[in-house]
């Protein structure tokens, strides 16, 4: 088969899968068998994708391109590059991990809730890969429908306020977006991504940006975040964090940076300061937190604000250290809302006041998060530890404060892990916590283990992502060449 | 000797057919016997339907080259045909959705009567159906009006013909009222326009305004904006939207399925028509009259919308705000506005007239008029009604499920052409607004259970009606809304094809 089918197919096969589950009247159990069948599907043909994509090649490779409508030059264009590659296999191993969290948990309505999990990682996959301006636009809106209903009906108890807040938010920003798509697009006769022009509108560029903050997010605009990670089922709020996250910050480096260069240098020291606040602020709201969600769901708007300022630098090493840290932090954040979701399912409970002792008689549960904890936190050694040195060592090279605030806000990252490990694992024994409580099962140990050999394999060979997402020595040349 | 002139027959003919066949449907109702008058009834108006867009679609791939016919009466171009083809395909689903929803229907409805005056009722859709068929055609201002009454007379009697029904009566009454004081502003504005030109054609009106430097008269600026509000109500846009909820609410939702779709294609093709073929040298003034109307629509519709309870009312709002939408495409007067309103009325009139169809399957099966309350569960009841309904209300949000998201892409893109940032702006915010009630009728389907508050599916006692009809109009409607989303390079240039016969 043709190489560049693969690109389509990541994005249709779930889709017309969602499709199928809601057209078959199959029982609970063979709709989430199916849907996770498709699911790992989808992890096969992207290590094909991967097994294609030609490292030593410049520009996009796999694309596919068909007409949607001329007259006003959009089309649907898809396609990889080095760093869209690894984002779509983040998507795709993640939604597989969480799809299988679902089964595992039984969810209950299992034809709608299957179709929307595929549904959502055809979206996701699509907007990785989709090198059509508007085609982009369209599966980053088509996320949230998905994302919407999934904790509108599966999440916690004030999953309206929480839904509510998090789409209108979000929208917002992508209305806007939607108006500087237009600008640009009759501006420049082409919506493609890949031949577009580059502009030097401010405007256009904060249209962009917008969007792009409130999906990430960062701060001041992450006001939604706190209550759609903590109403969301779990496994919901580990693809929210995990991959739909990446989208903004992917948006970021593919369309605000590459094709505003000059707006991008004009507005770097601002969004190098929103990036470090939010890194800064995350974490001490992390080490505040008073339940595991919460801290997981602070430390991402940490990390976020860590990846822009990697993004933001400018520099080889900071680009090169924010899509491995993408990578890493998506893996980790899955695998930590997965924990908390096992911890939540055995004391109903997220609070610390009420947690404790875990790690007593459960010892897959405690070296599981306890790796993870550690990895998250950038022990040295670890995948983590590795982007965000090349994080800080990029935005070094901007100027030296940036990296020093960088710096203490890892040391924070420290604070706000070790204390969610000790709460939930050690200390003196939750109330919340029975005797009986079990250890991790087999099942959830095979949604989180194969995560966390990722990111085992990842720490011990960060350059296997970090060498491998831009075409030739500089990614800084390869950004200012739009990829070609 | 009174000379005639020479008459297309075949560029009328689908016009004529649906007036047969609301003759034909009246006769059943008097010489078919009681048992078989509605299948009688569906099977003409389906005929009707058919056979008329088969006219359409033949007279659109004959009229590449657009011109009047009959005397300079009516326009035999693809803008006439195309929106004959989308105004009958409404038809023949509001036929289908008839069969089991119309009045005599209602549950504590006497049976015995139920088929009492179902002919009569598939007469009148005809009737008002053939009368839109010509409105769209129009070619001068005679015609315009006479269409105008001529479906209009024919809705208000389907608005009132629920007549056990103290709303429906409500709403005939309400929409007679409005809808003549609407039509008179429009008589008296063609008659100003009449008066200062001396012309009822609709290119001889531009060519003399032309060619006689009336661009700045009196008359003929007061006889545009009187006739900018009179078809501003048909269309019910803000601030000529008064009558526009009550009725929808108070009308057999039937009848409010067919009006809200159909009513609102004529009015706007009709519109954007007359305002560019007799009327281009005053584009600067009626392109911001529409402007600012479609400004008013957006933001009455939306806010309005959030406070609402009853489905109906609220999606009669969100009829005014998408008012507002297309308006920004017609106020534009170019030729990507011109294909944008085109585009943009396909998925809108499937999704609006699927959605007031879905609601009349749940006003069905409860017996009262349909509130976010009681619309809890019903996502999960009625799976394949629930999943249609939120592919119709996100459409309308502008997400990318159904065409509604290419569609708000294009007027805004025109409006961008247009050079008008701001109305970008302004129907970009209408946008975010309109999400809180689009989303508040998909939480309410899904987000409740209907245990939670009590609710008992009235008519059936547990399974609901089969209703096949109404779930073949609505898998048609929704075929052509998330169709039109993929299939937009053939949509566009059907409307393209049926913008160049106008003057742009």
């Amino acid at each position: 088969m043709n190489a560049a089918n693969y690109t389509s197919i990541l994005i249709w096969l779930p889709v017309a899968g969602a499709i199928l589950i809601w057209l078959l009247p199959l029982s609970r159990y063979a709709t989430g068998a199916l849907a996770l069948l498709l699911s790992f599907a989808e992890v096969g043909i992207w290590i094909k994708q991967a097994a294609h994509f030609d490292f030593s090649q410049p520009g996009l490779q796999m694309s596919q391109q068909a007409n949607w409508f001329g007259d006003l030059g959009v089309s649907y264009h898809v396609g990889v590059y080095g760093f869209s590659l690894w984002l779509v296999g983040l998507t795709v191993v993640g939604m597989a991990a969480c799809t299988a969290y679902g089964f595992w948990v039984g969810r209950d309505r299992p034809r709608a809730y299957f179709g929307l999990m595929l549904l959502l990682t055809g979206a996701t996959v699509g907007v990785f890969e989709a090198q059509d301006l508007l085609l982009f636009y369209a599966f980053f809106e088509a996320m949230l429908i998905p994302l919407y209903i999934l904790i509108g009906v599966w999440g916690g108890a004030r999953r309206t306020e929480a839904t509510v807040k998090f789409v209108i938010y979000t929208m917002a920003g992508s209305l806007l977006m939607l108006a500087a798509v237009i600008a640009y697009g009759l501006k420049a006769g082409t919506f493609d991504l890949v031949n577009g022009p580059t502009s030097a509108s401010r405007w256009l560029f904060l249209g962009f940006m917008l969007a792009f903050v409130i999906k990430a997010p960062l701060f001041p605009f992450h006001g939604w975040l706190p209550d759609a990670y903590r109403e969301a089922p779990p496994e919901i709020a580990a693809v929210l964090s995990g991959v739909i996250a990446k989208a903004g910050l992917y948006g970021m480096l593919r369309i605000a940076i590459t094709k505003f260069p000059d707006p991008t240098s004009f507005y770097r020291t601002t969004v190098l300061a929103l990036a470090a606040a939010a890194l800064v602020y995350g974490s001490l709201l992390a080490f505040r937190s008073p339940d595991f969600r919460g801290v997981v769901a602070y430390s991402s708007l940490a990390q976020s604000g860590l990846i822009a300022l990697g993004l933001f630098a400018g520099t080889d090493l900071g680009f090169d250290g924010a899509v491995l840290q993408m990578v890493a932090h998506g893996l980790i954040s899955i695998s930590l809302f997965l924990i908390a979701g096992a911890v939540e399912r055995r004391t109903t409970t997220g609070e610390f006041r009420l947690l404790g002792g875990m790690a007593r008689g459960r010892p897959a549960l405690a070296t599981l998060l306890m790796v993870v904890g550690v990895i998250s936190l950038a022990v040295p050694g670890s995948a983590s530890f590795a982007g965000e040195f090349l994080i800080l060592a990029g935005v070094f090279q901007r100027a030296w404060w940036w990296s020093a605030i960088g710096a203490g806000a890892i040391v924070l990252a420290a604070m706000y892990m070790l204390r969610l490990i000790s709460a939930v694992l050690h200390e003196a024994r939750g109330s919340t916590v029975a005797d009986e409580a079990l250890d991790l099962r087999p099942g959830e140990l095979a949604l989180v283990v194969p995560l966390v050999c990722g990111l085992l394999f990842l720490s011990a060979w960060p350059a296997g992502i970090s060498n491998h997402s831009f075409f030739g020595p500089s990614p800084t040349a390869a950004v200012k060449s739009g990829f070609k | 000797m009174i000379n005639t002139p020479h008459i297309d027959w075949f560029g009328l003919s689908p016009v004529l057919t649906l007036i047969g066949a609301s003759f034909v449907s009246l006769l059943c109702a008097v010489l078919v016997p009681r048992a078989w008058r509605r299948v009688a009834g569906i099977g003409v108006a389906a005929a009707g339907f058919a056979a008329g867009i088969v006219l359409a679609v033949w007279l659109y791939v004959d009229s590449a080259d657009g011109h009047t016919i009959a005397a300079g009466a009516y326009y035999r171009d693809r803008w006439t045909s195309l929106g004959q083809i989308i105004i009958f395909a409404v038809g023949l689903a509001t036929t289908l959705l008839a069969a089991e929803h119309i009045p005599g229907w209602r549950s504590g409805a006497d049976p015995s009567r139920r088929d009492d005056h179902v002919a009569e009722f598939y007469a009148l859709l005809l009737a008002s159906a053939g009368g839109m068929a010509f409105f769209i055609g129009a070619a001068n201002l005679i015609t315009l009006f006479l269409s105008l009454e001529w479906f209009s007379i024919a809705l208000y009697i389907m608005c009132a013909i629920d007549y056990d029904l103290e709303g429906s009566l409500e709403a005939g009454l309400k929409y007679l009222v409005v809808g003549s004081f609407g039509a008179a502003t429009l008589l008296f504005g063609s008659a100003l326009v009449y008066g200062a030109t001396g012309q009822v054609e609709f290119s001889n009106i531009a060519s003399t305004i032309g060619s006689q430097g009336l661009t700045g008269d009196t008359f003929v600026v007061v006889g545009i904006a009187l006739m900018v509000a009179g078809l501003g109500f048909k269309m019910s846009a803000a601030p000529f939207h008064m009558w526009t909820p009550d009725v929808y609410e108070g009308a057999p939702t039937t009848v409010t399925a067919w009006m809200s779709s159909a009513t609102k294609v004529a009015a706007l093709l009709l519109t954007f028509r007359v305002m560019t073929t007799a009327f281009p040298q005053n584009q600067h003034l009626w392109g911001w009259a529409f402007a600012i109307i479609a400004t008013i629509s957006l933001v009455i519709g939306n806010f309005a919308a959030l406070v609402q309870t009853n489905v109906k009312r609220i999606l009669a709002y969100s009829a005014i705000a998408q008012a507002g939408f297309m308006l920004i495409g017609l106020s534009t007067g170019t030729a990507l506005g011109g294909r944008a309103l085109m585009y943009y009325l396909i998925p809108y009139s499937a999704a609006a007239f699927g959605s007031f169809a879905i609601i009349a399957a749940r006003e069905r099966e409860l017996g009262v008029p349909v509130t976010l309350e009681n619309l809890a569960g019903f996502g999960w009841e009625r799976p394949f009604l629930g999943v249609a309904m939120w592919f119709f209300v996100f459409g309308f949000a502008g997400l990318p499920l159904t065409g509604g998201f290419v569609g708000k892409f294009y007027v805004f893109a025109a409006a961008y052409d247009h050079g008008w940032v701001w109305l970008v702006i302004v129907g970009v915010l209408a946008t975010l607004v309109s999400l809180y009630y689009y989303l508040g009728i998909v939480r309410a389907m899904y987000m409740r259970p209907s245990e939670e508050l009590g609710l008992r599916p009235a008519v059936s006692g547990g399974a609901p009606a089969k209703e096949t009809l109404l779930h073949l109009a609505v898998g048609a409607a929704l075929v052509v809304a998330v169709g039109s989303l993929f299939a937009v390079e053939p949509l566009i240039t059907l409307a393209k094809h049926a913008a160049a016969a106008l003057p742009l």
